[in-house]
């Protein structure tokens, strides 16, 4: 099976294992590109994750970079479409479906009992995220002082992204 | 009732998604709720947060997976490509021009501070907007105890995704039944 070719089918099957999104399958993925299928040695796969991760856009990215490392343009375009093409089509019916079955009394129940969970899992996110960039006090004080912007100001929450980044020019 | 702007185009929807992917830092969620409630007021504040509940459980990013959902509800298919195009696509091309400077040029150590504080301010940006939506959805008691379950769940106990949903979800939408039953009687 040619090398591109098994990058897609690689890339789909842990397409569908992302709940949660990009940061949920990176074990796996480790897994599957360093120790199954030896594509890649383990420090060039951190390297191109921290790289990634860096880059502006969707943590999914990741599968991108990686496909190119191991096979070029072809691997990058291989990468992305298996890692985006499944959860792609699994949202797309599941959205038609919670349409289709819009005044159902138990989808209503179903939809907004997900609703805290939802708003749990974002908190979740903002902490775990925390955890990483506000290990020192400038840091913290960092995350606290946008957390009060995002959350008192209708202000457009860059601000407090371009203010973050200026503010550790000067402190970290 | 919020009053919604008319409904987005197909390239409105694709800019609005490329400014979420592009800028989002790791809180793209965040991003789009404040650009898609907030500032645009394409949908009601309940309206994203349950597209948003829908796209957490199913696989792929989150926000990839609302820009299919929410696109479509606008626009059918090609609402659904022109969102999820602005989601991934100008990131893409981007990280395709830092991967070739990374094979020419290896790591700008400069650039390193400046990202930690954006870093900092991001995580902060997902908490506060988590604080907002909390605040502005108005949950009964039992839901704001879920929400804090499912945070600690994840954020404390590291639980896998999938697990909490299983947990939880039968608890959540037990107690949206039963409050919408006595909101009937």
């Amino acid at each position: 099976m040619s090398l591109v070719l098994s990058l897609f089918l690689t890339f789909a099957m842990l397409s569908l294992l992302a709940v949660g999104g990009a940061n949920a399958i990176v074990p796996e993925m480790h897994r599957q590109l360093v120790e199954i299928h030896g594509w890649l040695d383990s420090r060039t796969f951190g390297q191109v994750y921290a790289l990634a991760q860096a880059a502006p856009g969707p943590n999914i990215l990741v599968s991108a970079a990686l496909g190119w490392v191991i096979a070029g343009f072809a691997g990058m375009a291989a990468a992305m479409v298996g890692i985006v093409g499944p959860a792609w089509l699994l949202a797309w019916y599941v959205a038609g479906l919670v349409e289709r079955l819009a005044g159902r009394p138990w989808l209503k129940a179903v939809r907004a009992g997900l609703v805290p969970v939802a708003v749990g899992l974002i908190l979740a996110s903002g902490l775990i995220m925390a955890e990483a960039a506000a290990a020192e006090w400038a840091g913290l004080g960092l995350t606290l002082a946008a957390a009060v912007f995002v959350w008192r100001t209708e202000a457009s929450p860059l601000w407090a992204l371009a203010g973050g980044g200026l503010a550790g020019l000067a402190l970290l | 009732m919020t009053d919604l702007a008319p409904p987005p185009t197909r390239l409105q929807l694709f800019l609005a998604f490329t400014e979420t992917g592009l800028l989002g830092f790791g809180g793209a969620a965040a991003l789009a709720r404040s650009i898609i409630v907030e500032r645009r007021r394409w949908m009601t504040e309940r309206d994203y947060a349950e597209i948003l509940a829908v796209g957490q459980v199913l696989p792929g990013p989150n926000v990839g997976n609302t820009s299919v959902m929410i696109g479509r509800r606008f626009h059918g298919l090609t609402g659904a490509l022109a969102a999820s195009a602005g989601f991934y696509a100008v990131p893409l091309v981007l990280l395709t021009g830092l991967l070739l400077l990374y094979d020419a040029f290896g790591d700008e150590p400069a650039a390193a501070p400046f990202l930690h504080g954006i870093a900092a301010a991001a995580a902060g940006m997902v908490i506060g907007t988590a604080l907002k939506m909390g605040q502005k959805l108005k949950p009964p008691p039992e839901a704001v105890a879920i929400g804090l379950l499912a945070a600690a769940a994840a954020a404390w106990l590291r639980l896998p995704l999938p697990l909490i949903v299983l947990i939880l979800a039968p608890l959540a939408i037990g107690a949206a039944f039963r409050r919408q039953k006595q909101a009937a009687r």
